[in-house]
């Protein structure tokens, strides 16, 4: 008997015996567009999710990652191990991902502080890439409070210039605003799996 | 159950099963609420972008060459996903994936899988046939795990619960669950579902996932989410297990920018889902090391082949031509008899039974009142009423002449000519005097197939024809 392989192959050439002409792709669609202020867009997007952000200078993000965890009283705080050390802010105990956190100790966690590779402000979504201060996907996954450091300049308008930054073959997290569900009446409320709050720091 | 479970077994013919749900009014309120709300809300997020419509003829475009190619960008993701260290399988049915599935886990050596909500392992019946193999199958979507706990069957492509409403939840948590759920408020049954999947999440060895895409290029598998019910199976499980449709690919990464914006909007009418995974192969440190993917035809080979009916193949479950359907508003999606209900299940379904002397299957092409409505909507253009009619005539084939045809036919020799048709029109407005309220709520047979289940409106006194002629004749 021959192999499922060659036999589906099989099928699919003799249904495609008519061999249909594949049309060009028409990629008239917008791959940019003027959208005004990319940071301000952002803010709103996100927010619109109930995600909190906050805008604020470069030079301040490590005191505004102390204010925010103080008034979360968040205490146990997770973070890939290239975390910058100045983000380690006082107040809080940080367990680094080296060695690997057991899921259990990320369970536990109060929350997770992590970067991002890209951020879309049309759509309101931040993107991890396990890159530069994101760490593993678990680590933005198991803890309930996701806080987020984009900069400006990771910041695009649409989906396309997102995905022209991003390498596939990297594994790939689009998060916009916290875990949600439309499932009871078509309405979306936040909060099931994942962090059930998201805030993001925007440096400008 | 044969080699293609993808109707329901014994499920009545559609007329029948859909005068069933009409009677039911809490379905038909609880089905109206939750169309209506979406329908808005997509509109609303549509009208946002000024490209839409070159959105949908790309997404139609990079479909149409999937499927032209279907055998090289087949061999193409193959190679990617095993160059990345996953390991790839071929299903000729639902039997056969299905068998792939349990050995795997078997290996894995569980006695039991977290589930990803996915239409495919839900088209091939994959719980049940792992729970004749002795491995439980737990789902983890809010919505299929009310109709699992409700020990019911699902209703819609994107919400399967969507015929129950707060309350309803409620009751099936608070009979189901060991933490019950004190109130019918959505947020507090979403934290009674977080309650009481958490531990399983946490220690689960396997996962079982769909697809929404699948990159040739790359081997990249993406899956588009709102819980995080889906991050949980795709990152903590040491084993995953993707069953894919062959026509859930696209040929390059590129091509995902088109259909990241055609998804959300269509389906949850979000201007972006919650959450979206991408994953190539095993990436070392980062989620499961063992991956494997199921390529699933059952069916799709035997759609493909049809020349008009090849296009339901493009659909990328969004399941937008199900809220705009005035047909699924009334009836809900389980009169369908499939996990494929709607207009798409009305094209999909009949396709991949292929088999046109089942009675259920040839019925569900009759669904519809070919308003258009669902090709309008549809993110891929999908000319639903074109393969609805042509269905139709292979049906009639099938089944020689039927009340259904000599139905047509005398509605044919009176639309053929105008006296006849007037005529007909001056007996519907006698109608009038039946209900001086303006709504009849029921008529005399033949009438009354059609009033059992809804009101219709009185005819006006003189028809249009008939009022033309008065003034301007």
């Amino acid at each position: 008997m021959a192999d499922a392989r060659s036999v589906v192959l099989g099928r699919i050439r003799r249904a495609l015996a008519d061999r249909p002409a594949a049309a060009a792709i028409p990629r008239s669609y917008d791959v940019t567009r003027p959208l005004g202020d990319l940071v301000e867009l952002a803010a709103e997007r996100i927010a619109d999710y109930r995600a909190e952000v906050h805008q604020v200078a470069s030079a301040d993000v490590p005191a505004k990652i102390a204010s925010l965890l103080a008034a979360r009283g968040a205490r146990r705080m997770v973070g890939p191990v290239d975390l910058p050390s100045s983000w380690q802010v006082d107040g809080a105990e940080w367990l680094i991902d080296s060695p690997s956190l057991t899921i259990d100790q990320l369970d536990a966690a109060d929350g997770v502080l992590t970067g991002c590779a890209v951020a879309i402000a049309e759509t309101g979504t931040i993107v991890l890439d396990g890159g530069e201060a994101q760490g593993r996907r678990a680590l933005t996954l198991v803890p309930d409070y996701h806080l987020c450091v984009a900069r400006a300049d990771q910041i695009v308008g649409i989906v396309p210039e997102a995905l022209a930054r991003l390498e596939p073959t990297r594994p790939l997290t689009f998060i916009s605003g916290p875990s949600a569900t439309s499932d009871i009446e078509l309405d979306r409320v936040e909060g099931v799996h994942g962090p059930r709050t998201l805030h993001v720091i925007i440096a400008t | 159950m044969g080699s293609n479970p993808v109707t329901w077994l014994g499920s009545p013919v559609f007329p029948k099963a859909a005068k069933a749900a009409l009677a039911d009014t809490q379905l038909r309120r609880n089905l109206r609420k939750a169309t209506h709300t979406i329908r808005d809300k997509r509109t609303r997020v549509v009208s946002e972008l000024p490209d839409w419509e070159e959105l949908r003829r790309a997404g139609e475009a990079i479909k149409d060459d999937v499927l032209s190619n279907l055998d090289t960008y087949l061999e193409r993701i193959e190679a990617a996903v095993t160059a990345r260290g996953g390991v790839v399988h071929w299903a000729r049915d639902a039997r056969e994936a299905n068998e792939i599935v349990l050995r795997l886990a078997r290996e894995a050596g569980t006695d039991e899988v977290v589930k990803v909500k996915s239409m495919a392992t839900a088209e091939i019946g994959l719980n049940e046939a792992l729970e004749a193999g002795g491995i439980r199958a737990i789902e983890t979507d809010l919505a299929e795990l009310i109709v699992q706990l409700g020990h019911d069957r699902p209703s819609h492509i994107l919400v399967p619960a969507i015929h129950r409403n707060r309350s309803e939840i409620k009751e099936i948590f608070q009979r189901e669950m060991a933490e019950k759920p004190v109130s019918d408020e959505p947020r507090e049954l979403a934290e009674a579902a977080r309650r009481h999947l958490r531990r399983k999440f946490l220690s689960a060895k396997v996962a079982v996932s769909g697809a929404n895409f699948g990159v040739a290029d790359t081997g990249s598998i993406v899956v588009v989410e709102s819980e995080g019910n889906g991050r949980m199976c795709l990152t903590l499980p040491e084993v995953l297990i993707t069953v894919m449709g062959i026509e859930k690919l696209v040929p390059t990464w590129q091509d995902l920018e088109v259909f990241l914006q055609l998804l959300p909007r269509s389906s949850t009418a979000e201007r972006m889902n919650p959450y979206t995974s991408v994953w190539t192969g095993v990436t070392p440190g980062d989620g499961p090391q063992q991956f494997h993917l199921v390529l699933l035809d059952n069916g799709r080979t035997d759609a493909l082949a049809d020349r008009v009916g090849r296009q339901a193949l493009r659909c990328i479950r969004c399941s937008a031509c199900l809220n705009v359907c005035p047909v699924y508003e009334r009836t809900g999606g389980q009169a369908y008899g499939s996990v494929y209900p709607g207009p798409i299940g009305a094209i999909l379904s009949p396709q991949l039974v292929n088999d046109m002397h089942d009675k259920q299957a040839a019925s569900l092409p009759y669904a519809s009142s070919l308003c258009g409505a669902c090709y309008e909507v549809c993110p891929v253009r999908i000319n639903i009423p074109e393969v609805l009619v042509h269905l139709r005539a292979e049906a009639v084939e099938a089944k020689g002449r039927t009340p259904e045809s000599v139905g047509m036919a005398a509605l044919g020799w009176l639309f053929a000519d105008a006296r006849r048709y007037e005529n007909a029109q001056k007996v519907g407005s006698l109608a009038r005097h039946l209900a001086p309220s303006g709504r009849i709520s029921s008529l005399p047979w033949p009438g009354s197939k059609w009033t059992s289940t809804r009101d219709v409106p009185t005819p006006p006194a003189e028809s249009f024809r008939t009022w033309w002629r008065r003034n301007r004749g």
